[in-house]
């Protein structure tokens, strides 16, 4: 049977692509068995829903947004109207 | 092209929302309002390359894609390629010899979202991630952030499959750890401090 760290290893790859059928029959087996690695597992599963869920809250969070110095920085580079461009705050 | 082309009107509509995108992903201010600025003057100097199929915003979220990786890509330059791999302590610490568990992870059985609707996770959780070394973040970053496949980011980062798939066990492994003693275990014995 594989061990406890070759199973963790096979749970962390199974997020990131469909295990070949060896190495899913051997973590299924290994967590039949093991006591601990289920929580791993479910660990890992949490790890995953809490990363999507902080990317969407942040990227929706208007209180999050460029500093002044960035935007006016942006904002003269960014002003094609040449007369502005000296002027940037009219 | 109409008024959306207009690169004076970019900042006011598209700044803040690029400036979250970078910031999810970089995990900085100051290097997300930078690859934001890079975002904008390439998009200025490109302008004419704009075939007005996809939105504006779809358009400079493209741009800010490639100025992210690039962005990752320098960071890893400055890490010796011989370390990649044995830089930091070896988080498998948590297993014996024999690869049974050392440190048992815990217990997280309640609903995730009696968690993920409370404030002081997301500051935990933001710290774990601040925790790892940046190496690893970065490589996290880029498949559960910027969601992309394992493939993609091997080619991007220049990786093998091997050693992508360690470095983002590594990190998982660090960031579960990091919650299970920060967050679950204490919320066990009480609230925090």
């Amino acid at each position: 049977m594989i061990t406890c760290e070759e199973a963790s290893r096979l749970m962390s790859e199974s997020l990131d692509r469909k295990l070949p059928l060896g190495k899913r029959i051997a973590l299924r087996i290994h967590l039949l068995m093991c006591k601990l690695c289920p929580r791993f597992l479910q660990q890992m599963l949490f790890l995953k829903e809490a990363s999507d869920h902080y990317k969407e809250e942040i990227e929706e969070d208007s209180s999050y947004s460029l500093s002044t110095n960035a935007r006016e920085r942006i904002k003269s580079l960014l002003t094609t109207d040449p007369e502005k461009k000296d002027h940037p705050h009219d | 092209m109409g008024q959306t082309m207009n690169p004076d009107t970019w900042l006011k509509e598209h700044g803040d929302y690029l400036f979250r995108y970078a910031l999810v992903r970089l995990r900085d201010r100051t290097n997300a309002e930078d690859v934001v600025q890079e975002t904008f003057l390439a998009a200025l100097k490109g302008k004419e390359q704009f075939r007005g199929q996809a939105s504006v915003k779809t358009w400079l979220v493209g741009i800010l894609k490639h100025k992210i990786i690039d962005h990752f890509r320098k960071n890893s330059r400055e890490v010796p390629v011989t370390n990649l791999l044995s830089a930091d302590e070896s988080p498998e610490d948590v297993f014996d010899a024999n690869g049974k568990w050392k440190e048992e992870p815990g217990v997280w059985r309640e609903d995730p979202a009696d968690h993920l609707e409370k404030k002081e996770f997301w500051k935990i959780f933001r710290e774990c991630l601040a925790g790892l070394p940046r190496r690893l973040a970065d490589l996290f970053s880029l498949r559960e952030f910027e969601g992309l496949k394992t493939e993609e980011i091997c080619n991007q980062m220049d990786l093998s499959t091997t050693n992508l798939n360690v470095q983002l066990y590594r990190a998982r492994l660090r960031l579960a750890r990091c919650l299970d003693v920060n967050w679950f275990e204490r919320k066990e014995k009480g609230p925090l401090k």
